[in-house]
C-alpha cells in the first residue's frame, strides 16, 4: 500500500475509531461478566483472626440484599461472610457435582435447588454434613413435606430449606375488564376455583373479547408447570420408579396445557426468555401462574406503567414451584460455623425477614403467624393481601414425591413437547412423542 | 551454490595480513583453560538445549490442558460415567460409540452442524473476499474501515448473540418489523428449521467475515503489482483481473481460511446455545438448531452422562481429522496440477 499525504489524518481517525469501539466493547464485556458470576463481599482480606464463611449460591436468593449477612456478622463479630453467585442453576449444579466428587473448590455453604434435591439426597448424601443435629434446628418449624425432601433414608438432613414457591395467579385487571371478566380478586378466584378446566374456560371467554394483540396466558409451558405442581405423584411413584408416561398428573397437565395451546389462549411465549420479558413490558398476556418469588420479577419487567394493573388471585389448585436448600459440604473448612449459619438463616425469623425484603416465601410454617408474613400486602399488585393468599396456598400443597431426574423430565416435557405444540403448531400427539423420545434418550446412561 | 570455503588462500606463514589462530598465542594457565572449556561447554549446552526450554512451556501446557484431557476423554468414552459419581467408571467397551449409529439426536445434530456450517461459511468467505477486494482499492479512511470490520470479531459471542436474539424476535424483533413494513408476514425465526439455522448462521457470518476479509486483504497486498499492470496492458477488465490474477494468487490463503472456518463450524457452540436463551442446550423445541457441540454439552452437563458425552467429543475429533485428511489430499492434487 502506498502512503499518501492523508496518512496522519487517517491514523487519527483510526485511533479515534478504535477508542470509540473499544470503549463500547469493554462496557459490553463488563456487563457480561457481571451477570454471569458476581463475587461480592468486602475484598479479599478475611484475615485478622476472623473465620471466613463462603456461601456458594445460584440465582437471586437475596440473603445479602436482605441484610442477613450483616446482621449475623454483627451478632458474631468473629465471623466474616462472603458469597459467590452463579446466575443459573443449570450452570451451577453440574459444577457443584464436580466439586463434590473432587472434594475441592467447594464453598462452606452450598445452595441446592429443589429440582435437584432428590438426586443430591440419593447420590451425594455422604458428602454433606447432617444438619438435623445442629443446635437450634427444630423439625416442627418447617412444613412437614418440605422437611422430608432433604432427609435421607437413614434420617440425615442433607440441607435445610429456605423458601418454597406456593403458586397463585397474577392477572391484569385492565385487560380482564376490557374482555368483560370480573376484576375483583375474590370473584376472579371464584371463576376457576378448584378446577384447571375452569381456568381454561375463562381463557376461552377472555379470547372472545380479547383486547387486540393480547392473550389470556403467557405460555402453555407455564400452564403445564402450574397444573402438574399441584399433584403428589408426578414423574416418580413412591417406590422411586419413573412413571411419568402413565402418571395421571402428567396426563392431566398435558391435556390442559395442550388445550390451551391448540385453543389459542396462549401468547406462545417461552418463560424466562427475553421475549417473555418483552411480553410483560407490552402487556401481551393477562394471566401468569406466579409463586411469590416471581412477583418481583413481574414488577421489574412490567415496569411502573403497569402499577396497580396487576393483581393476585388464588390459583385453581395450590401447587409448588421452586425453592432452595442450604447444605454444608463435608470438605468445607469451617463446617461447624457454617452449619450454625445455615441454622440461623433458615430459622423462622430470618425467613420472615427474607420474605419481607425479597419476597421469598418461607418454608417455615412457624413464620406464617409472624406479622411480617401474615399481614403482608404487595403495593405493586394493588395492595393484594399476598400474606393470606400464599399462606393458604402453602398449606394446601400436597406432599410431593420427588425423583432424581425430575428436572430433566420436566424440562423436556415443557421445552420440547409443550413448546412444539404451542409454538410450532404440532399436534399434542406429535409433541408427546418428541418429548418422550428425548427423555428416554436423556435418562439412558 | 557450491561450497566455496577452502578456496581462499590462507595467510602465508608469519606476517600475513589475516589474524592467526588463537592456538599459537601464549599458553594459558590451567585455571583459565578450565574456565574456557567450561564456558564453551555451557555455550554449547545453551545453543543445544535452550530452544527446548523456550518451547517447553507450550508443550507442558499442551500436555496438561490438551493431550491429557484428550486421552482421558477417550478413556471415559469407553465407560459408563455419570457426573453424580465421576470416579466410578464401568467398562462398556465401544458401546458409547456404537450407539451413536442409531442415535437420531446425534445424526440430527451432525446434519444441523453441517448445514449451519455450509450456510455460514460459504457466504462468509465470499463476502470476505469481496470486502477485501474493496478495501484493497485506495479509498478515504481505509484504516477506519479496516478497524471497523474487525470489531465484530472482538465482540463477545454472548453480547452479540443476545442482540441478535432481539433482532430476530418474533413479536417485537426489528427484522420482522422491517419485513412487516414491506408487507411480509411475521416470521417465527426461532421455530422454523431453516429460519433458525439461517439466524444462527447470520451471527457467525457477522462475527467472522471481517476477520477473514483482513486475512484476504493481507494476502492481496502481497500480490506483485506488475501482474496487474501486465494484465491491464493486455486489456483485462477489473473483474477479469480479480478472477485471473487475484483469486489464483490467493489460493493458499483461501484454503487456509476454509480449513479454519470448517474447524470453527464443526465446533459451533456459543451462538446456538445462547440463541436458545434460557432454554439451554436443546437447540429449540424440535432440536432444529442443536449442533454437535450442543448435543455433547447436553449429554455431559444436563443429562450428566460423561461417558456418552466423551464419545461424542471423540467422534467430533475424528470428523475433524477426516476433514483435515481430505483437505491435505485436495491440497496435494492442487499443487500437482499447478
Amino acid at each position: 500500500m502506498r502512503r499518501t499525504t492523508g496518512t496522519y489524518r487517517s491514523r487519527a481517525v483510526a485511533l479515534a475509531a478504535i477508542a470509540a469501539l473499544g470503549a463500547g466493547l469493554l462496557s459490553g464485556c463488563a456487563d457480561d461478566g457481571d451477570s454471569d458470576t458476581n463475587k461480592s463481599g468486602g475484598g479479599g482480606e478475611g484475615g485478622s483472626g476472623k473465620t471466613k464463611i463462603i456461601m456458594g449460591l445460584f440465582g437471586t436468593m437475596g440473603f445479602k440484599e436482605a441484610g442477613l449477612y450483616d446482621e449475623y456478622m454483627k451478632l458474631h463479630p468473629d465471623i466474616k461472610i462472603e458469597q459467590t453467585v452463579i446466575e443459573r442453576n443449570e450452570n451451577y449444579y453440574p459444577q457443584l457435582l464436580n466439586h463434590l466428587s473432587t472434594g475441592s473448590g467447594l464453598a462452606d455453604v452450598q445452595g441446592i435447588e429443589v429440582a435437584n434435591i432428590a438426586e443430591v439426597v440419593q447420590t451425594q448424601a455422604d458428602k454433606f454434613v447432617d444438619l438435623s443435629k445442629t443446635a437450634g434446628v427444630k423439625k416442627e418449624n418447617w412444613l412437614d413435606w418440605k422437611w422430608q425432601q432433604s432427609i435421607t433414608k437413614d434420617g440425615k438432613a442433607v440441607g435445610l430449606a429456605t423458601d418454597i414457591g406456593p403458586m397463585a395467579i397474577c392477572y391484569r385487571k385492565d385487560l380482564f375488564q376490557k374482555a368483560g371478566l370480573p376484576t375483583d380478586r375474590e370473584k376472579v378466584a371464584a371463576l376457576w376455583a378448584g378446577d384447571w378446566n375452569k381456568y381454561l374456560d375463562a381463557g376461552k371467554e377472555y379470547m372472545k373479547k380479547a383486547p387486540k394483540g393480547t392473550a389470556f396466558v403467557d405460555s402453555a409451558g407455564g400452564v403445564f408447570n402450574a397444573v402438574v405442581a399441584g399433584n403428589a405423584e408426578r414423574y416418580y411413584n413412591k417406590s422411586g420408579k419413573i412413571i411419568y408416561k402413565d402418571s395421571p398428573a402428567v396426563k392431566d397437565a398435558w391435556k390442559i396445557a395442550t388445550e390451551a395451546a391448540t385453543g389459542k389462549v396462549t401468547a406462545k411465549l417461552q418463560q424466562f426468555q427475553k421475549t417473555w420479558d418483552q411480553g410483560y413490558a407490552n402487556g401481551q398476556f393477562a394471566t401468569v401462574s406466579c409463586p411469590p418469588w416471581m412477583l418481583g420479577y413481574i414488577q421489574e419487567k412490567a415496569g411502573a406503567k403497569a402499577k396497580d394493573q396487576w393483581d393476585v388471585a388464588a390459583a385453581p389448585k395450590p401447587g409448588n414451584w421452586g425453592g432452595t436448600f442450604l447444605g454444608v459440604p463435608q470438605a468445607g473448612k469451617n463446617k461447624e460455623e457454617a452449619a450454625k449459619l445455615v441454622a440461623w438463616l433458615t430459622a423462622p425469623e430470618q425467613q420472615a425477614k427474607l420474605f419481607k425484603e425479597r419476597g421469598s416465601w418461607p418454608s417455615s410454617q412457624a413464620s406464617y403467624s409472624l406479622p411480617d408474613v401474615k399481614d403482608a400486602k404487595h403495593p405493586y399488585f394493588a395492595n393484594a393481601p399476598i400474606g393470606s393468599i400464599f399462606t393458604k396456598a402453602a398449606q394446601g400443597i400436597p406432599v410431593q414425591t420427588l425423583g432424581a431426574k425430575d428436572q430433566i423430565i420436566n424440562q423436556n416435557l415443557v421445552d420440547i413437547g409443550i413448546l412444539q405444540v404451542d409454538q410450532q403448531g404440532k399436534s399434542p400427539e406429535a409433541g408427546w412423542k418428541a418429548a418422550t423420545k428425548t427423555i428416554d434418550n436423556a435418562l439412558d446412561q | 551454490m557450491s561450497t566455496t570455503s577452502g578456496t581462499a588462500a590462507p595467510p602465508a606463514g608469519q606476517g600475513g595480513a589475516a589474524p592467526r589462530r588463537a592456538a599459537s598465542a601464549a599458553p594459558l594457565d590451567p585455571r583459565e583453560q578450565r574456565r574456557r572449556t567450561w564456558r564453551s561447554r555451557r555455550h554449547h549446552w545453551d545453543v543445544k538445549w535452550s530452544p527446548y526450554a523456550f518451547v517447553a512451556p507450550f508443550f507442558l501446557f499442551f500436555a496438561a490442558f490438551g493431550l491429557f484431557p484428550l486421552l482421558y476423554t477417550g478413556w471415559s468414552a469407553l465407560h459408563r460415567v455419570e457426573l453424580t459419581d465421576p470416579t466410578h467408571m464401568e467398562w462398556v467397551g465401544m458401546r458409547n460409540f456404537s450407539r451413536l449409529w442409531e442415535d437420531e439426536f446425534f445424526w440430527n445434530a451432525l446434519q444441523n452442524t453441517f448445514t449451519i456450517g455450509l450456510i455460514s461459511t460459504v457466504p462468509q468467505l465470499l463476502m470476505a473476499l469481496g470486502l477485501a477486494h474493496l478495501l484493497n482499492y485506495r479509498l478515504r479512511g481505509s484504516m477506519f474501515f479496516r478497524v471497523a470490520i474487525l470489531t465484530p470479531y472482538a465482540t463477545s459471542v454472548a453480547a452479540a448473540t443476545l442482540v441478535f436474539v432481539l433482532l430476530f424476535g418474533r413479536d417485537y424483533g426489528m427484522i420482522n418489523w422491517a419485513l412487516g413494513s414491506i408487507g411480509i408476514d411475521k416470521i417465527d425465526w426461532q421455530n422454523g428449521t431453516w429460519t433458525s439455522q439461517f439466524a444462527v448462521s447470520t451471527i457467525v457470518i457477522w462475527r467472522w467475515t471481517g476477520y477473514n476479509a483482513l486475512i484476504y486483504l493481507a494476502a492481496m497486498q502481497a500480490v506483485p503489482h506488475d501482474l496487474y499492470e501486465s494484465a491491464s496492458l493486455d486489456g483485462a477488465s477489473r473483474w477479469q483481473q480479480f478472477i485471473h490474477v487475484t483469486i489464483p494468487s490467493l489460493r493458499p490463503t483461501i484454503l487456509f481460511t476454509v480449513v479454519v472456518s470448517t474447524i470453527g463450524a464443526t465446533q459451533l457452540f456459543g451462538e446456538p446455545l445462547l440463541f436458545n436463551g434460557s432454554a439451554g442446550a436443546t437447540g429449540g423445541g424440535d432440536h432444529q438448531f442443536q449442533t454437535l457441540g450442543l448435543y455433547l454439552y447436553e449429554q455431559g452437563w444436563v443429562n450428566l452422562h460423561l461417558g456418552r458425552a466423551s464419545a461424542i467429543a471423540w467422534t467430533m475429533f475424528l470428523i475433524l481429522l477426516l476433514i483435515a485428511a481430505a483437505n491435505w489430499l485436495f491440497q496435494r492434487r492442487l499443487r500437482k496440477s499447478q
